[in-house]
């Protein structure tokens, strides 16, 4: 055996030993292999294994008045999310956390759906947690291991309801949003832009979200943060500044009759720069700056009242006598008269034509007038002539030609152009017979098939106040070359143009349809109308006016409509003047004043000597 | 006192033991760090601190038993050893992720387990069996009674159902039988049944090796009976048969860990995970390591079993290709003393007990050590003196003590 013969135990040894450094040499190679040569890969894999890419959302560029106030900024908010897991375990998070988040039935369901069909990364389901909320949860992270609470910039639009239609709000991002802004980086749980100059310059406003590295363990569980691979620092969006004069805002939001329901536009007449962009009712647009609530969503949107809807951009109304400055102006465009004509027929309180007789407001007739005289005193019968002379055809091209049909083109994502016949064919088309020549009588005093946007009749009393041409009403107030440039023009001499400015001038003026809206400082130029609503509910009531320094250029054209306001010189007539008022005293320097109209004087008891002066 | 703590440092293969424990603890101890809840609790590297100072206490008792009285007690102990194992298949107790498995017995709520004793009695009774030859083994024929003696308790420990253990014993048998002068061929045509088991899962591979085995035969043929040669054909053809029964009695545990050894993808997110995250655990380590504790595969829990089977996978992701390499060649180191040690004793009783034992720690370390990077099956089978398990280090510990005592035994 073995210990009897050395030189056969020498030789198992030396084989033993062999052996041995055979099998650790195997063990050893390949060790070198995975740790020498190849042992960057599998750091790399270490690295995926642990660490994970977190979205560092960009805050959005702040928006800003032309003044610099602030209309709509980020204050910082918490975000709760759910790490994606099984869904079963998402969905059992997701009721324990309604212990301690407000999580409606509606939007538990939602969410448990997402968890169970959506994509694998963390799932929103609070933007805007409470502060308690967000403490409660952090205290019991080791009940919620799989939770993500993030700070995240969170919207906040100080003026509130004040210009929550122009400014719009931000809401969470959709599935098709993300398809569709891929290359942008875009993913789940970004705000975006919902309307208004929210949606408008959506991605201006946006910025470039970051990336920073977490560190997970085997289950998902965030550990920590990871500061070893450097992340990328979130781009803020770009800041935008509006036209827009937020104290205006305020100031219009203020005098607007209280409970009624319209718009007012106050545009810059050198610039076409939208100076305020009222509708009312309003809602406030910090609702949405979190997940919005269903309940209250669809409340908003039911609400008979409407007060998503923005009726300056997307209201349509029959146009009534303000309309009649465009006849006059499509008359003087065409040439068809000269501003110191009168009309065969002198008005009597009706005007036969065909076997139809159409009728004046007054009964008792306003004789013979020039262009400014009519439109001082709105004669409907001065207007039937014109419109005759004109022809239907002819006022429907121009009509076209000055935009009537179209969209202003105000940078805001939606607006609606006005209703107006594109041409004779479409009395076929909608009534199903050839339109008489009467249809331009109508069609004259701002009756028949006509229907423009508040914004719309701004446009055109701006290309009143300056040379006849208009440029598209403009949100964003930049320098940039083309702004301000206009988007269709009026083939009228300067001194034709005058005189349906002094036409308009005479409203404010003594025996004028809104001589008690007439302005202390400044030259009013407007035109009343009361536009029948049908329906037999009560009219409503139109002003649309241009102002500036006692003889000087118009500097602001100013529009009004009230729904069922009933009276434009009683209703919409103040409101013009006093937001005019409010702006020209800003940009001239005179102390504001709550009284500013002539009603306003009187009924105060000031002297009003002004408004007799021979000069005005 | 000297005297007392002598064995420490009269035999060299001591001071190997003990840092491979020391670091052992050390490893435990950066096991538990974790930055995660987890059942692997931060104070078991003092659980496992006071059972090596258990370990040393023992060895040094264990260590000055003259060689006579474990001949004596080779038999009785096998028995005991049995029996012990069959007790456990009927009275055993799983642990931690082996929870299906019975290989723990509980007494007086000491648990340990039977088969690291049975490894002992079972090298001792083998080398006690072989020690009465005279001469080496020339024929088959002659290796038939001590591989019986083995397939005993392996059968036991096997029906547990425990294949890494099982494995060690078969390292003893063949290491116990190759001190004993068993000529090599020999000992491949006994292995052979087993090799042929293996490749059946490819039938040309295995087809291939059953034609190289016959000519091996046939160069043999004058060394072997006849009926040696026909029954090393049948028991590997026998191998071939079994091999698909086999399989499908195998647990599915098992035969996942096989499949995903062949392709770790296959499966990667259950069975195939440990491997994968042990492989990037010991290849993202590097040259130098993530340093003590900072393993991330292991801080993170991506690495299963960090404690146990795993352990190595922590040694190579926080001490890199030097700490595996420096682990391995301490193994190295103690299996040449091992060498050397049977080769100077004595007793051929001595010898092949040191072998029985280097055996089972070559297997340990080999299969323990391959499967963290791929290179065998996932088998679970700790890492001698270095996982966590109290009864595994106390018994590890014996076992060199008997090694040392056999050794210095010059009688």
């Amino acid at each position: 055996m073995t210990p009897g013969n050395p030189r056969l135990a020498r030789e198992l040894a030396v084989r033993a030993r062999v052996v041995v450094v055979v099998l650790l040499g195997v063990l050893l190679s390949v060790l070198f292999r995975f740790q020498v040569l190849r042992s960057s890969d599998w750091l790399l894999e270490s690295q995926s294994n642990r660490l994970r890419p977190l979205t560092v959302p960009a805050p959005r560029g702040v928006i800003r008045d032309r003044a610099g106030r602030v209309l709509a900024d980020n204050v910082p908010g918490y975000s709760v999310s759910v790490i994606h897991d099984q869904p079963d375990s998402m969905v059992s998070t997701l009721r324990r956390l309604r212990e301690h988040l407000e999580l409606d039935d509606r939007r538990f369901e939602e969410l448990a759906a997402r968890a169970r069909t959506g994509p694998p990364r963390p799932l929103l389901v609070s933007v805007d947690a409470p502060f308690d909320a967000v403490a409660a949860l952090q205290e019991r992270r080791s009940i919620f291991p799989r939770l993500l609470i993030e700070s995240r910039p969170k919207r906040r639009y100080p003026a509130g309801r004040v210009g929550a239609h122009v400014i719009g709000y931000v809401g969470e991002i959709n599935e098709a949003e993300v398809e569709a802004r891929e290359a942008e980086g875009a993913e789940p749980g970004w705000i975006v832009g919902r309307s208004g100059v929210e949606a408008q310059y959506e991605s201006t406003l946006q910025g470039r979200p970051g990336m920073r590295y977490v560190e997970v363990d085997a289950t998902g569980r965030i550990v920590g943060s990871f500061e070893g691979v450097p992340g990328l620092a979130a781009e803020p969006g770009t800041d935008v500044q509006l036209n827009l004069d937020l104290e205006l805002m305020e100031w219009i939001d203020r005098i607007f009759p209280e409970g009624m329901h319209g718009s007012v536009v106050a545009l810059d007449v050198e610039t076409g720069g939208v100076l305020a962009l009222y509708s009312a009712p309003a809602f406030d647009p910090n609702l949405f700056a979190g997940v919005v609530d269903r309940a209250e969503w669809d409340l908003m949107v039911q609400d008979p009242e409407s007060p998503l809807y923005h009726r300056a951009v997307m209201g349509k109304y029959p146009p009534g006598s303000p309309w009649k400055l465009a006849t006059a102006a499509i008359a003087l465009d065409l040439g068809v008269v000269a501003p110191g004509d009168r009309m065969p027929v002198s008005c009597r309180g009706s005007y036969v034509f065909g076997n139809r007789t159409y009728r004046c407001w007054k009964p008792e007739g306003h004789g013979s007038l020039d262009l400014a005289g009519a439109i001082q005193h709105s004669c409907n019968v001065y207007f039937y002539q014109l419109g005759l002379d004109i022809g239907l055809a002819r006022l429907l091209e121009v009509g076209n030609r000055l935009g009537f049909g179209e969209p202003c083109g105000i940078d805001l994502p939606t607006e609606a152009g006005g209703n107006f016949p594109d041409g004779p064919e479409f009395w076929e088309r909608r009534y199903g017979y050839r339109p008489l020549e009467g249809e331009a009588l109508n069609l004259a005093i701002g009756q028949g098939p006509n229907d423009q946007t508040p914004l719309k009749m701004a446009q055109f009393v701006l290309a009143i106040a300056r040379d006849g041409s208009a440029p598209a009403p403009r949100l964003l107030r930049s320098a940039a070359a083309g702004a301000g440039e206009a988007s269709w023009s009026l083939d009228i001499p300067q001194e034709h143009l005058e005189q349906v400015r002094e036409g308009m001038r005479r409203v404010t003026r003594q025996g004028g349809t809104a001589y008690l809206s007439s302005l202390e400082h400044f030259d009013l130029l407007g035109k009343t109308g009361t536009a029948q609503s049908g329906g037999g509910r009560p009219s409503h009531a139109w002003f649309t006016a241009i102002a500036g320094p006692h003889g000087e250029a118009p500097e602001v054209a100013v529009v009004a409509l009230v729904e069922f306001g009933e009276s434009g010189s009683g209703v919409a007539a103040p409101l013009v003047a006093k937001t005019a008022d409010f702006h020209l005293r800003g940009r001239h320097g005179i102390p504001r004043d709550t009284i500013q109209t002539l009603g306003e004087h009187l009924r105060a008891g000031r002297s009003a000597a002004w408004a007799r002066r021979p000069d005005r | 006192m000297r005297a007392l703590l002598a064995p420490l440092w009269q035999q060299p293969m001591v001071i190997a033991l003990l840092l491979l424990s020391m670091f052992g603890v050390g490893m435990v101890y950066s096991a538990g760090v974790l930055e995660v809840p987890s059942t692997v609790t931060r104070g078991l590297w003092i659980r496992q601190a006071a059972f090596l100072g258990a370990s040393v206490a023992g060895f040094l008792i264990v260590s000055r038993i003259p060689l006579r009285w474990f001949e004596w007690v080779a038999a009785p102990g096998y028995v005991l050893g049995v029996g012990v194992l069959a007790a456990t298949l009927l009275a055993g107790t799983g642990a931690g992720t082996a929870e299906g498995v019975s290989s723990f017995l509980s007494i007086g709520g000491l648990r340990f387990q039977p088969a690291e004793a049975a490894k002992i009695s079972t090298a001792l009774a083998l080398a006690a069996l072989l020690a009465r030859r005279e001469d080496p083994p020339r024929y088959l024929r002659d290796l038939l009674t001590p591989a019986a003696l083995v397939a005993l308790p392996l059968g036991l420990v096997l029906l547990q159902p425990d294949l890494g253990t099982a494995l060690a014993f078969v390292g003893i048998l063949f290491a116990a039988i190759f001190w004993a002068g068993t000529p090599w061929p020999l000992i491949l045509f006994a292995a052979s049944p087993g090799v042929g088991l293996v490749l059946s899962f490819s039938l040309r591979l295995w087809a291939a090796y059953i034609v190289l085995l016959g000519i091996g035969l046939y160069l043999y043929r004058f060394r072997l009976y006849l009926v040696e040669s026909v029954a090393v054909v049948l028991g590997n053809i026998a191998a071939g048969a079994v091999a698909e029964p086999l399989w499908k009695s195998l647990a599915e545990y098992q035969r996942n860990r096989l499949l995903v050894f062949l392709d770790p993808e296959l499966d990667p997110r259950n069975a195939g995970w440990q491997l994968i995250q042990s492989k990037v655990a010991v290849g993202s380590g590097g040259i130098f390591g993530k340093g003590f504790t900072a393993g991330t595969q292991k801080r993170l829990a991506f690495l299963p079993e960090q404690h146990t089977d795993f352990i190595f996978s922590v040694v190579g992701e926080e001490f890199g290709f030097i700490g595996t390499s420096a682990v391995l060649v301490l193994f190295g180191y103690l299996f040449f003393r091992m060498i050397t040690m049977a080769e100077a004793a004595t007793r051929s009783f001595a010898g092949l007990f040191i072998f029985g034992i280097l055996g089972v720690w070559i297997t340990h370390v080999f299969i323990n050590a391959g499967m963290t990077i791929g290179l065998v099956p996932v088998t679970g089978i700790p890492l001698p003196f270095i996982s966590y398990g109290g009864s595994f280090l106390l018994m590890s510990w014996m076992a060199a003590a008997v090694v040392v005592a056999l050794a210095n035994d010059d009688s």
